[in-house]
């Protein structure tokens, strides 16, 4: 096996292991009493054989060689920046972390801050201001023009109040 | 009802003030999105989804449709001036466009791309009006055998025909149709994949994984691979054609026209194909005077062509997705789970149950190419300024709409947690070359394919064999098998020759 086409194995055992929990996942549907040609468990079975036969398929290339490593964006690209990789990722999960105890425009606030951090901003003062602008503009669009009901947070609750509106 | 009187219905009900004003919507999104990089139609309408809820179908199709216009048109302002494709069917007008914006004519490149795209847009979409009426008398008889044999075919021709391997296309398409059986069997009312989890009961929601797909995953593949550095705008100058950059556009602007549309039109889908074949011919067929600009100074030709097969390209995936209800892009695919949100089926009974709805679209395509011409030649020093928002504050703002979009599905946390971590496989399938675009059909043609099974084992009570006995299904499982496995043949007999 060629030195850089472990990453390549490690995906091919991936999806092998992805069909084999399909496989068990079709094994527990619940055999139905109604009646039917294609009983539920048919399609899964047959999506999970095909994973399992493609992922033991990738397998097989990777150990010929192995196809990312010689891609041209690969071959080219530098290590992983991983400084980068986690700020976007811590971004996630704080917004996951803040978004039900204070509402969607902190979360998504924190979460821009850490974005833009992430893609090389050196002014997290400006990327807050232009974050709760961005985040207050995407509630309100997509709460007042696309009829999507999120719940107000903190934030979003004060400013309906300051305009004296109901808060949902 | 025919083509023409079906115009005539359409246009008087486009032209009211509020459907005009869903397609300059559309147009105006749909432009933005097709310039910023990172971004594209599949994405948007996803957001968008939300709007089924609250306004009539007519008016979001018109808005969903003007966006993925739009994209087309936007995404040439980016391969010219950024060298940056937005979009798979822009990459070969950057060769061209990019090397004509260096050489200080990106004026004219622009208003030939715009103006091609307007060309084969008006053409593609006259293709709609008269060749999908006939497609639909055609398509009537088809049997549910026929179609689940139609579906074997497209998901063949996405996954194994269109990119780099059909080994990693067919696993992608794998992937989605295991997404696509999460959730309680219509039939016989069992619950799949689901873990036991309840909220999965009800499937995984399509916006959740096209947004992960295509914002969150594309996010993560960018600071995976960020080194700083900024990239330079190109100026864009005069944007007059002269007489000769006119005539020397006017041909591939109609070739490209007339060599997309018949590609998007079949299962194959794909914008690549066409435009890189209206690319070599355009570079055979100047004449050598102009021949030696190509890959030097960047010809007109290149941009005139391949430009407009991607929009004439992009007008005929419209034709199976209305008259077969069969997507070929992911863009396709998620209209059509809007189509489902409404209760409406796509295919052949469209044209006769919802011809309203049908001809209103087709009229407000027209309006919408007149619209994006307007918006993008004149107004083209707007979209240049958002091509200069920094990298920065894009991506954080693309999260942000990311999230509400998959929050506000449910306003359950468990989404974002899912939305994420099929952020980091997308990430992970970029990495490693995976084409996305087969899951999000896979994921939305899967249940279609299986109920079209069942029907078609209903009728036949449980005979297997009618997918060859019926001359229709022979014929295009037939082609699938040739479209899997005609490659690899061919390859094989070459090699021994």
């Amino acid at each position: 096996m060629k030195p850089g086409a472990f990453p390549d194995l490690v995906v091919g055992l991936s999806i092998t292991a992805l069909g084999l929990l399909t496989v068990w996942l079709t094994w527990v549907i619940p055999v139905t009493p109604v009646y039917a040609v294609v009983g539920p468990k048919l399609v899964p079975a047959v999506v999970a054989a095909a994973l399992v036969v493609l992922g033991l398929l990738l397998c097989g290339v990777a150990l010929r060689g192995g196809w990312s490593a010689a891609m041209p964006d690969i071959a080219e690209a530098g290590p992983p920046n991983l400084v980068s990789l986690g700020w976007l990722g811590g971004g996630m999960l704080l917004n996951v972390i803040l978004i039900v105890p204070l509402g969607f425009a902190i979360g998504a606030a924190v979460q821009f801050v850490c974005t833009a951090r992430a893609f090389g901003s050196r002014a997290p003062l400006r990327d807050a201001v232009i974050a709760l602008a961005v985040s207050l503009g995407a509630f309100f669009l997509f709460v007042e023009a696309l009829g999507v009901n999120i719940g107000a947070g903190v934030l979003e609750g004060a400013i309906l109040r300051a305009l004296g509106r109901e808060v949902p | 009802m025919d083509s023409l009187s079906g115009l005539a219905l359409g246009f008087g009900n486009a032209l009211t003030f509020a459907n005009l004003g869903w397609a300059l919507l559309g147009c105006f999104l749909g432009t933005a999105v097709g310039v910023l990089p990172g971004i594209g139609p599949a994405l948007t309408i996803a957001l968008l989804l939300p709007i089924t809820f609250s306004v009539n179908a007519t008016g979001a199709f018109i808005l969903f449709c003007g966006v993925f216009y739009g994209a087309m048109y936007g995404g040439s302002t980016t391969s010219i001036l950024l060298n940056t494709p937005g979009e798979s069917g822009s990459i070969i007008t950057a060769l061209e466009g990019a090397k004509m914006a260096r050489n200080g004519r990106a004026g004219p490149a622009l208003a030939t791309a715009a103006i091609g795209s307007f060309v084969a847009g008006t053409v593609g979409t006259l293709g709609i009006a008269f060749i999908g009426p006939v497609i639909v008398e055609w398509a009537l008889v088809l049997g549910p055998a026929e179609y689940f044999a139609l579906m074997v075919l497209c998901f063949v021709t996405v996954s194994a025909v269109l990119g780099a391997s059909a080994l990693r296309g067919l696993t992608s398409l794998a992937f989605g149709l295991m997404l696509g059986l999460v959730g309680v069997d219509l039939q016989t009312g069992q619950p799949r994949l689901t873990f036991g989890v309840p909220e999965l009961l009800d499937g995984v929601n399509v916006v959740l994984v096209a947004v992960a797909l295509f914002a969150v995953g594309e996010a993560l593949h960018m600071a995976w691979r960020h080194h700083g550095g900024k990239q330079e705008v190109l100026e864009v100058g005069r944007l007059m054609l002269s007489k000769q950059d006119l005539r020397r556009s006017f041909w591939p602007w109609i070739r490209g026209a007339g060599l997309g549309f018949p590609f998007g039109v079949l299962p194959a889908g794909g914008t690549e194909m066409p435009t890189m074949l209206s690319y070599y011919a355009e570079r055979r067929l100047a004449k050598p005077e102009y021949a030696k600009e190509f890959g030097t100074t960047g010809a007109i030709e290149g941009v005139a062509g391949p430009e407009a097969a991607n929009n004439a390209a992009a007008a005929g995936v419209l034709v199976p997705m209305l008259t077969l209800g069969l997507p070929t892009s992911a863009t396709a695919a998620i209209m059509l789970s809007a189509f489902q949100s409404y209760g409406i089926n796509p295919g052949p009974l469209l044209f006769t149950q919802q011809a309203e709805l049908v001809w209103t679209l087709i009229a407000s395509l027209f309006i919408a190419n007149v619209m994006l011409v307007v918006l993008n030649l004149p107004l083209v020093g707007l979209w240049v300024r958002i091509l200069k928002i920094p990298v920065q504050q894009l991506y954080a703002g693309i999260l942000v709409f990311a999230t509400i979009g998959t929050y506000g599905i449910s306003n359950s946390v468990i989404d974002l947690v899912i939305l994420y971590t099929l952020g980091v496989v997308a990430m992970f399938m970029r990495r490693f070359d995976f084409p996305v675009a087969p899951v999000v059909i896979g994921m939305i043609l899967g249940p279609m394919a299986e109920q079209a099974l069942r029907q078609a084992l209903t009728i036949s009570q449980g005979d297997w064999s009618v997918f060859v006995t019926r001359p229709g299904s022979a014929i295009i499982l037939g082609l699938a098998v040739l479209a899997l496995a005609g490659p690899r043949l061919y390859g094989a007999i070459a090699r021994r020759a």
